[in-house]
């Protein structure tokens, strides 16, 4: 069967629009470019490293009280991210308010502790954290490009360390943009729509899996019963030979006989 | 009054979740049902209300005298994650029945980001004990409020046939953002 290649399963198992984690954040942030940057690179980072160190601790952690130690593991990168970013970033840390803190219980990172971390060596670990961190920055971005074009008519991009804007591109007139995009029925309404958009896609890719699996079925169905046949005619012949050979007996037994 | 202007002001107008989007992977995950909803809602409820309490009188009397205010964070979530822990010792102890009730929804509240949401606000915004409890109460009864009428309205849909793509999740989103809406028509009441 066919797998997914790397882009298609940034897709296929979205973090965010198939596996429904860490959707607080991404509603709150996704209002500017500026934002979905910080905070993709945020939880790809804290991703990373909790993903490394729980997966270095694996065996050390018991079972019972993993859940509280993955939370201090992930609360202490985090924290360790917010005072990076007020001090070298404050303007994104303004921006972004609580939710730099909120990574903590993004589910995303506690569900990948849960799911990846605790089984798997350091390298897988890495991988998935990288993979996932992809979908999600993917994810938001998608988000942040449509709200930002339909609620403040454009796109910006600013450099997070010094504030300078490094790119500004407007396209609708003020009167032509909705406003509602920015706040939080916005957010609910492009994320419903894109969730289903990503949905469609992996039904579609589903369904040609199942298409695949049902022809990879038949084709074998096919097989065995041609090898059946086979196998039911070189009986048939072996039988016949068998018969012939007795009747050649037989005849040369009466020739004897006569003789 | 002033206090019930608070309580007001967090349950309808500055709601937790349709306003600052916390607490949602939750609302998700949980809403095909009223039942489990108003369970999860029950637990929401008794867990923001105790861990504040706990939270408050730790970063007053103990974070601040020793000026250890960056450890909010990590002390915070702790104690969420270990009351949420006791909570569910406690009744599966002592009130069996409850415990059964409310079943999954309590070891999940740990990473609801309603709870840690409510907790940081009640510092950062500078709430006295009462104003916390009274913040903490709304935020978790504007929480179970959103999401039993979202349970409501989903538990219809289940059952309506739909284009496949919006089955489940996404609908329930553009049911959200239809709510968000409805609710934006009551900022000001207060």
């Amino acid at each position: 069967m066919k797998k997914p290649n790397f882009w298609q399963s940034l897709l296929l198992e979205n973090p965010l629009f198939i596996q429904y984690l860490g959707v607080c954040a991404v509603l709150g942030v996704t209002t500017s470019l500026d934002n979905a940057l910080g905070m993709s690179v945020i939880v790809l980072l804290v991703l990373l490293c909790s993903n490394v160190l729980i997966s270095l601790l694996r065996k050390l952690i018991p079972n019972e009280v993993r859940i509280p130690v993955f939370i201090v593991v992930i609360a202490t990168f985090v924290s360790i991210a917010e005072m990076l970013v007020k001090a070298y970033a404050p303007i994104l840390y303004d921006n972004m308010g609580s939710f730099i803190s909120l990574v903590v219980v993004n589910c995303i990172i506690l569900g990948r502790a849960e799911a990846c971390a605790s089984k798997s060596n350091i390298a897988d670990s890495a991988k998935d954290a990288l993979v996932q961190g992809l979908g999600y920055a993917i994810a938001q971005f998608s988000m942040s490009i449509i709200r930002s074009f339909f609620g403040n008519g454009g796109w910006s991009l600013s450099n997070p360390f010094t504030g300078n804007q490094i790119f500004e591109l407007t396209i609708l007139p003020e009167s032509l943009r909705l406003g509602f995009f920015t706040k939080a029925m916005g957010g609910f309404l492009t994320f419903g729509i894109l969730a289903a958009i990503f949905t469609g896609y992996k039904n579609r890719w589903d369904d040609a899996r199942k298409e695949e699996l049902r022809q990879e079925r038949i084709k074998a169905a096919l097989k065995l019963k041609a090898e059946r046949e086979a196998a039911k005619a070189a009986k048939l012949a072996e039988e016949k030979a068998k018969e012939e050979a007795e009747a050649a007996k037989n005849a040369a037994n009466t020739a004897e006989a006569a003789a | 009054m002033n206090y019930l202007s608070l309580f007001l002001n967090t349950v309808l107008i500055d709601n937790v979740i349709l306003v600052h989007f916390f607490g949602f992977c939750p609302l998700l995950g949980v809403t095909n049902k009223k039942k489990s909803a108003s369970g999860m809602g029950l637990a929401v409820i008794f867990v923001i209300v105790g861990s504040s309490a706990i939270t408050w009188s730790l970063y007053r009397y103990i974070l601040r005298p020793l000026h250890l205010e960056y450890l909010e964070l990590v002390t915070f979530i702790l104690v969420i994650a270990s009351f949420v822990q006791f909570i569910e010792m406690f009744l599966k102890r002592f009130v069996p029945a409850l415990y059964k009730s409310l079943g999954i929804f309590l070891p999940l509240i740990t990473t609801n980001c309603a709870v840690l949401y409510a907790t940081m606000q009640n510092i950062s915004k500078g709430y006295g004990f009462t104003a916390t409890m009274v913040n903490a109460l709304g935020i978790s009864v504007g929480f179970f409020f959103v999401v039993y009428v979202f349970a409501t309205l989903r538990e219809r849909l289940n059952n309506k046939k739909l284009y496949r793509s919006f089955q489940g999740n996404p609908i329930a989103l553009i049911i959200a953002a239809l709510m968000a809406l409805a609710f934006s028509g009551l900022a000001g009441l207060v």
